[in-house]
């Protein structure tokens, strides 16, 4: 055990595990940090805190994952490389650490110009891969980025996030190796609808046996409407959804329970998948539901 | 002008490895001007690839070409049957030089013998200094005419910090201070009342945060039509 995260426990015993998302409200307020996890709580395994998500001014991921553990849920502190050089994150990664955050998730983060402070100066000192090579340094042999000694190493369970479905295709299996070269030890993937191509992709992975290296958590989004698919087919950038997904959620007289249908099948073909070894649920919002979701695919509570 | 200076001859070499016909090319704009790119340097830096090669026993054919400017088509076109005839251009222009270059000649490759730095001018002979870091939204006219992104440290736009002593940075001795560059201009310009003014937190978007940038001059750029007619350069 590299960490003490009860993620890193659960993925090299069970194989569908879950994680989800908590959404940091856009205020000082930590209560709803707090309410979500209690409601969520024993529903997934972790949960992910995002990291001024879409560019957008919110609670601290470090400040939300710390409340997730005072509620006895396990967190994922998300950590972009949009707003922080390389001293900042070594800085948070401690101070993470040293307050029993267990979980880091190394990303780059949307671009500043989708937020609401578009007129900011990006950092990107270092990327997810660096940031991934920085991390662990630091925790496997006890030094920071350059050498000095570390009186106590953060002990952390490193993530990073893939996308099969954004381009270069081929290069997507490449990315993914080298952020598995770098340190990370799982990862979460882009929300999935198109399942083909997720197939070809994972088949790619097991053909240079990272899905042995690394804990694949498939990613996947209940959706609300057949606006938010339309949004997503073409207004996200690096997304697939296939017309079929749209013309479902369309002629659904019950959209939600169509989108939570169309979610729960993925799951099932998802854990059929070799080299899959759970499902994160990003539930954007809509974080009510996940409960739900997680019962109908029988993934269900081990605290 | 953009300076820059040449890089390491054992990285250049490196670059070069296996490689058994190389073309150095230069750019008599401004890397001729900060004596890293120009004709001369190619001259010399060609001999010195020659003799190496020869005193290691290694077959190396190096020819040598300077164009106008590196950074435009119609000047790198001119070398195109020098080019033809290498493995490899080895190109002495500023980083935009090299990429243009590697755009009109997508099948050889290019490598870059210079490290580019900054945008700046002489000083004095030999010494140049960074004077602007194109962040696309100026504010020189508040600022005396020196440019406080470029210019000092910290790229702070209110003033010196604390570490500001004797006109000099705190982050090198050697350096003057950009803030007291600013003052003492506006102080000459009779403008110290500009200081007085808290500047905002600046727009990026202009600068790099924006992504790469584009500028369209929209009353000259070619139809299609235009083009196919052959007007494109
Ligand atoms: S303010 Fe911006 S544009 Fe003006 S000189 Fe400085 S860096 Fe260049
Ligand atoms: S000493 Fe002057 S130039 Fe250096 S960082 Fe401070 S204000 Fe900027």
């Amino acid at each position: 055990m590299r960490s003490g995260s009860d993620l890193e426990s659960t993925l090299e015993c069970v194989r569908d595990t879950a994680t989800t998302e908590i959404g940091p409200p856009k205020s000082a307020g930590a209560e709803h940090v707090r309410k979500k996890a209690k409601a969520l709580k024993g529903y997934a395994d972790a949960f992910n805190l995002t990291d001024n998500q879409t560019a957008i001014v919110r609670l601290s991921s470090l400040a939300s994952s710390v409340v997730c553990l005072q509620e006895g849920a396990e967190p994922v502190m998300q950590m972009t490389c949009r707003d922080r050089n390389r001293i900042a994150m070594q800085s948070d990664l401690l101070g993470a650490a040293a307050l029993g955050v267990r979980n880091v998730l190394c990303i780059s983060g949307d671009h500043q110009t989708f937020g609401n402070q578009k007129e900011a100066k990006n950092v990107y000192d270092i990327d997810p891969v660096q940031q991934l090579m920085v991390f662990r340094q630091m925790r496997d042999l006890g030094q920071v980025w350059g050498g000095d000694v570390l009186e106590e190493r953060p002990r952390v369970f490193l993530g990073a996030a893939a996308n099969p479905f954004a381009d270069p295709f081929e290069f997507r299996v490449t990315r993914l190796a080298k952020k598995i070269n770098a340190g990370a030890d799982f990862i979460q993937t882009q929300a999935i609808f198109d399942l083909d191509r997720f197939e070809r992709f994972m088949a790619m992975v097991r053909e240079r046996g990272l899905d042995q290296k690394v804990h694949i958590l498939a990613g996947v989004i209940p959706l609300r409407s057949a606006n938010a698919a339309r949004y997503m087919k073409t207004k996200v950038s690096g997304m697939s959804v296939p017309d079929e997904i749209v013309d479902r959620m369309k002629g659904a007289a019950d959209p939600k329970k169509e989108g939570v249908r169309i979610c729960v099948e993925t799951i099932e073909r998802l854990k059929d998948i070799p080299g899959v070894h759970g499902v994160h649920i990003m539930a954007i919002g809509w974080e009510d539901i996940v409960p739900t979701i997680v019962q109908e695919c029988g993934l269900m509570l081990r605290s | 002008m953009i300076i820059a200076e040449r890089k390491d001859l054992g990285q250049i070499v490196e670059m070069l490895e296996g490689k058994e016909r190389v073309l150095v090319a230069g750019c008599r704009s401004c890397v001729s001007i900060c004596h890293a790119g120009g004709e001369k340097e190619v001259a010399t830096l060609a001999e010195v690839l020659r003799l190496q090669a020869m005193n290691e026993g290694r077959e190396l054919e190096v020819t040598e070409a300077t164009v106008e400017r590196q950074c435009e088509k119609e000047w790198v076109r001119e070398i195109g049957r020098q080019v033809a005839d290498s493995d490899i251009v080895l190109s002495l222009a500023c980083g935009v030089g090299v990429q243009v270059m590697q755009e009109f000649y997508p099948t050889v490759m290019t490598v870059p013998g210079l490290n580019t730095s900054n945008m700046g001018a002489p000083e004095e002979q030999g010494i140049y200094m960074e004077k602007c870091g194109g962040c696309g939204d100026c504010v020189l006219h508040l600022t005396g005419g020196v440019c406080p992104v470029a210019r000092c440290s910290k790229s702070l736009l209110n003033g010196p910090c604390g570490g500001s002593q004797d006109g000099r940075c705190e982050v090198n001795r050697d350096l003057p201070c950009g803030w007291d560059q600013i003052y003492h201009s506006l102080e000459r310009l009779g403008r110290l009342d500009l200081l007085e003014v808290n500047i905002p937190p600046k727009n990026w978007i202009p600068s790099r945060s924006g992504g790469p940038r584009r500028i369209v001059r929209a009353s000259i750029v070619q139809g299609n039509e235009e083009k196919r007619a052959g007007g494109g350069a």
